[in-house]
C-alpha cells in the first residue's frame, strides 16, 4: 500500500514519534533506545510509547539519573556503530550534561577530521503553557542550533514528528530531536486539534533541513517553528475571515536552516513575523532578521517584528507565563500592525 | 542533640500530612473534566511527600535558626518542618503576589531566605548549593549547619559525587539527606543503583554514613541527630540515607501502574498510623489528643488556602521583574 491508500489514520505527535523510532528498531538492530522513564511507562511525554512491550528492556532502557554517563553512552555506541535514540526527559536539563552534548557529540566528528561519526539522536521536550516554571519550561533551540555541530529539527505535528524522527535516526550525525510538550497530543495536557493528525502507517521519512509552507498567503509572512506554529495557522485562520492573508513558513528544521523558504516567503509577502517560544535576544529571530537584512532588505515594505520570550526566564503563575508567551492573541495583534 | 519529643514529632507529621492532603483535594478539584495539568487554581506538575513526613521531621527536629535546607522538587515537607511560613508557601503553590516568591517560583522553587531554605527541581542541584551554604557559615564563624536533601535517584548524578567529595575535602558542616522511598519516577532503585545502600558510598569520600532502614521517626531522628551534632561541632560532613515511603504518585496524575503488587501494601506502611498506635500504646498520647492535633492542624492549612485564594493574582507585566537585583 502506498501512503496514498492508506486509510485515513489520526494519531497523535507522540505516537507519531514512538512508531517512527518503532519502525527503525525493526528494520536496524543497531537501533536502541535509552533514557529516563522510557521503558514500561513509555516516556513522560509518550515518545516511547509500547515500544517496550515490542523490544523489551534490551533495547529500550531505563537509565538511572545519570544525564552526562547515559548520553555520553550514547555518543560512545554511536561511535561503533550503533544508533542510538538517546531521552533528555527535559531540555532544561541540558545543564547537567552540556559537556557530553556540545565538547563531545557535536565535536567528535569535526575534530576527527571527518574520520569519526556520530550518528545519534537525542530527543528532548521542550516548551511551556502549562506552568512548569523557570526549570521546566524552556525551548532552548537557539542555544543548540548556536553550537556548531549539532542538526537540531523540531516537529510541529504528527506527520513531521514521524518522517523527522526516522531521518534523524538514518542519519549519520547527531541530530537534536526537540519536541514540545504541548504538541505532543498528551491527554493530560490543553492541546490543539492540530496535536492528532493524519500520518501513514509505514516508514517515511521528512528531509532534514527543509522547511514546509504550511499555509499559503500573500500578504504577511510567519516565520516560526514548534507549537507556535500551531496557534500560528488558527490566527492565520482567523484573520482570513477579516480578509488579512497570512503565510506561515514552519521551519521544521534549525540546523540546517531553510533559508530559500524562509526568502522566498518574504519576497512574495513583503511584511515578515517571526514568532519564536524561545527567548529573544541573540536567537532565532534575530537569525531570521539578519538574513533577510542580508540578502535583500528592500524585500520588506515594512520593518519586520520579533515576537519571542523577552529575555526572563519562565514565571510560574499563569498570568506571568501568558504574559511573556507568544500567544495567538499576541500573533494576531503583531499581524495587525504589520497591515496598518 | 536535641531533647526526644514524641508528641512534637507526631503533631508536625500530623500537620504536614494535612498539608498535602489538601492540596492533594485542591490540586485535582478543578481539573475536571479533562485532566489538564495546567489548568485550575493551582497548575502545573504536583509532587507531594505523603509518607515522607518522618524524613523531614526527624532532621529538622535538630536544625535551629540559621540551619539552611535544600530541598528537592518534592519539598513541601521538609519546607513545613523547617518553619517557612505555611501561608506564604500556599500562597505561592496558588501562584499569588503574597506567596514567597510573588508567583515566580511555583512548587518546585520555594525561596525562603530568612529560613535558608530552597529548592530546586532539577535533580541533585541542592547539593553543591548546600556545600555553598556550609561554606558560608563556616567562614562566619557560626556553628550553623546545611542540609542537603534529595531522593535516592539523585544520588546517582554527578553533582551528588562532586559534593561529597567537596564537602568532605573541605571538612564542610553538611549533612546529605537522601530519601529512599524505592522509586524515581517509574524505576525502581534496583534497576537505578548498584550498592544497597548509599551510606556505603560514603565510605568512598572519607565520611560518615547511615542508613535508617525503617520508616520511623524515633531512629531518623536519632541518626540524624549525630550527624547534625557531628557537623555543629565541626568535625564534618556525613551522609543519612532514609528508607521511607512515596505513598502516593511520583506526580499527581501518574497512574503508577509500574509499581504493580507494591501497590496494594502502601496504606498499611503508612508511617503516622503506625506512629500514632505506638505513642497510644506508650501512653503518651490519647484518641481526644489525636483528634484535637488533627483539628489544630486542618484549621491551619484552612487558613493557610484561604489566605492563598484569597490573595490578589499576579499582573502579566510583573513577569519582566526580578531578572536582576
Ligand atoms: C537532572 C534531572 N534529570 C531528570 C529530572 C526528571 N525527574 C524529576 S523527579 C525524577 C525522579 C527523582 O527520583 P528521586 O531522586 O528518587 O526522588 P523522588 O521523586 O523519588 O522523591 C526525575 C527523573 C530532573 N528533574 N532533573
Amino acid at each position: 500500500m502506498t501512503a496514498t491508500e492508506t486509510p485515513t489514520r489520526r494519531i497523535t505527535t507522540a505516537k507519531a514519534m514512538a512508531e517512527a523510532i518503532g519502525l527503525e528498531m525493526r528494520r536496524d538492530p543497531n537501533v536502541f533506545v535509552m533514557g529516563e522513564d522510557v521503558g514500561a511507562y513509555g516516556g513522560i511525554f509518550g515518545s516511547t510509547t509500547d515500544l517496550f512491550a515490542e523490544f523489551g528492556a534490551d533495547r529500550v532502557i531505563d537509565t538511572p539519573i545519570s544525564e552526562t554517563a547515559f548520553i555520553g553512552a550514547g555518543i560512545g555506541a554511536a561511535v561503533e556503530g550503533m544508533r542510538p535514540v538517546v531521552e533528555l526527559m527535559f531540555i532544561d536539563f541540558y545543564g547537567v550534561c552540556m559537556d557530553q552534548i556540545t565538547n563531545h557529540m557535536a565535536k567528535i566528528h569535526y575534530e576527527s577530521g571527518g574520520a569519526v561519526t556520530v550518528p545519534m539522536v537525542l530527543m528532548a521536550a521542550t516548551g511551556a503553557g502549562y506552568s512548569d516554571a523557570a526549570q521546566h519550561s524552556q525551548c532552548l533551540w537557539g542555544t543548540f542550533a548556536h553550537l556548531p555541530g549539532i542538526k537540531v529539527v523540531v516537529p510541529s505535528n504528527p506527520y513531521d514528528a514521524k518522517g523527522l524522527m526516522a531521518a534523524a535516526i538514518r542519519d549519520d550525525n547527531p541530530v537534536l530531536y526537540l519536541f514540545h510538550k504541548g504538541a505532543q497530543g498528551l491527554v493530560w495536557m490543553e492541546k490543539n486539534p492540530r496535536s492528532i493528525a493524519a500520518v501513514p502507517e509505514e516508514a517515511f521519512t521528512v528531509p532534514i533541513g527543509e522547511a514546509a509552507v504550511a499555509r499559503e498567503g500573500t500578504d504577511v509572512t510567519i516565520v516560526t517553528l514548534s507549537l507556535s506554529v500551531q496557534h500560528s495557522l488558527d490566527v492565520a485562520e482567523q484573520l482570513a475571515a477579516d480578509g488579512i492573508s497570512v503565510e506561515v513558513v514552519d521551519l521544521r528544521s534549525l540546523v540546517p536552516l531553510d533559508r530559500d523558504t524562509v526568502l522566498e516567503s518574504v519576497a512574495k509577502t513583503g511584511r515578515l513575523l517571526v514568532v519564536d517560544e524561545d527567548y529573544k535576544s541573540f536567537g532565532l529571530t534575530g537569525e531570521i532578521a539578519a538574513i533577510v537584512a542580508e540578502t535583500d532588505p528592500t524585500m520588506l515594505t515594512k520593518p519586520l517584528m520579533r515576537l519571542a520570550v523577552p529575555d526572563v526566564p519562565i514565571p510560574y503563575a499563569r498570568t506571568l507565563e501568558y504574559g511573556i508567551l507568544p500567544t495567538r492573541e499576541k500573533i494576531a495583534t503583531a499581524v495587525e500592525n504589520l497591515m496598518s | 542533640m536535641q531533647q526526644l519529643n514524641r508528641l512534637d514529632l507526631y503533631r508536625e507529621m500530623v500537620r504536614i500530612r494535612q498539608y498535602e492532603s489538601r492540596i492533594l483535594q485542591e490540586y485535582h478539584a478543578d481539573k475536571k473534566p479533562a485532566w489538564d495539568i495546567g489548568a485550575g487554581l493551582i497548575p502545573g506538575e504536583m509532587h507531594l511527600s505523603a509518607g515522607q513526613e518522618p524524613a523531614a521531621v526527624g532532621v529538622c527536629a535538630h536544625l535551629k535558626q540559621g540551619d539552611a535546607i535544600t530541598a528537592p522538587h518534592r519539598p513541601h515537607h521538609f519546607a513545613l518542618a523547617h518553619g517557612v511560613d505555611m501561608k506564604a508557601m500556599t500562597a505561592e503553590i496558588y501562584g499569588r503576589t503574597t506567596g514567597l516568591c510573588q508567583g515566580k517560583g511555583g512548587h518546585m522553587h520555594l525561596f525562603d531566605p530568612e529560613n535558608h531554605f530552597s529548592c530546586s527541581g532539577i535533580i541533585a542541584q541542592g547539593y553543591p548549593v548546600a556545600c555553598g551554604q556550609a561554606m558560608a557559615m563556616k567562614r562566619k564563624g557560626t556553628d550553623n549547619v546545611a542540609v542537603a536533601v534529595a531522593g535516592e535517584g539523585a544520588a546517582n548524578q554527578g553533582a551528588f559525587h562532586e559534593s561529597l567529595n567537596l564537602a568532605a575535602v573541605w571538612n564542610l558542616p553538611v549533612v546529605f539527606v537522601i530519601e529512599d522511598n524505592d522509586w524515581a519516577i517509574s524505576v525502581p532503585r534496583s534497576h537505578s543503583t548498584a550498592t544497597a545502600s548509599n551510606a556505603d558510598r560514603a565510605a568512598g569520600y572519607g565520611m560518615p554514613g547511615v542508613r535508617v532502614e525503617e520508616n520511623d521517626v524515633e531512629a531518623i531522628f536519632e541518626a540524624a541527630g549525630a550527624a547534625i551534632d557531628r557537623a555543629r561541632a565541626g568535625e564534618g560532613p556525613s551522609l543519612l540515607e532514609i528508607h521511607t515511603l512515596r505513598l502516593w504518585g511520583h506526580f499527581e496524575g501518574d497512574a503508577q501502574a509500574y509499581r504493580g503488587a507494591e501497590l496494594d501494601t502502601v496504606d498499611e506502611r503508612d508511617p503516622i498510623p503506625r506512629y500514632a498506635a505506638k505513642l497510644v500504646e506508650l501512653g503518651e498520647l490519647t484518641e481526644d489528643q489525636t483528634e484535637s492535633i488533627a483539628a489544630e492542624a486542618a484549621a491551619e492549612v484552612d487558613a493557610a488556602i484561604a489566605f492563598a485564594v484569597d490573595s490578589p493574582i499576579p499582573a502579566p507585566e510583573d513577569a519582566l521583574l526580578h531578572v536582576f537585583a
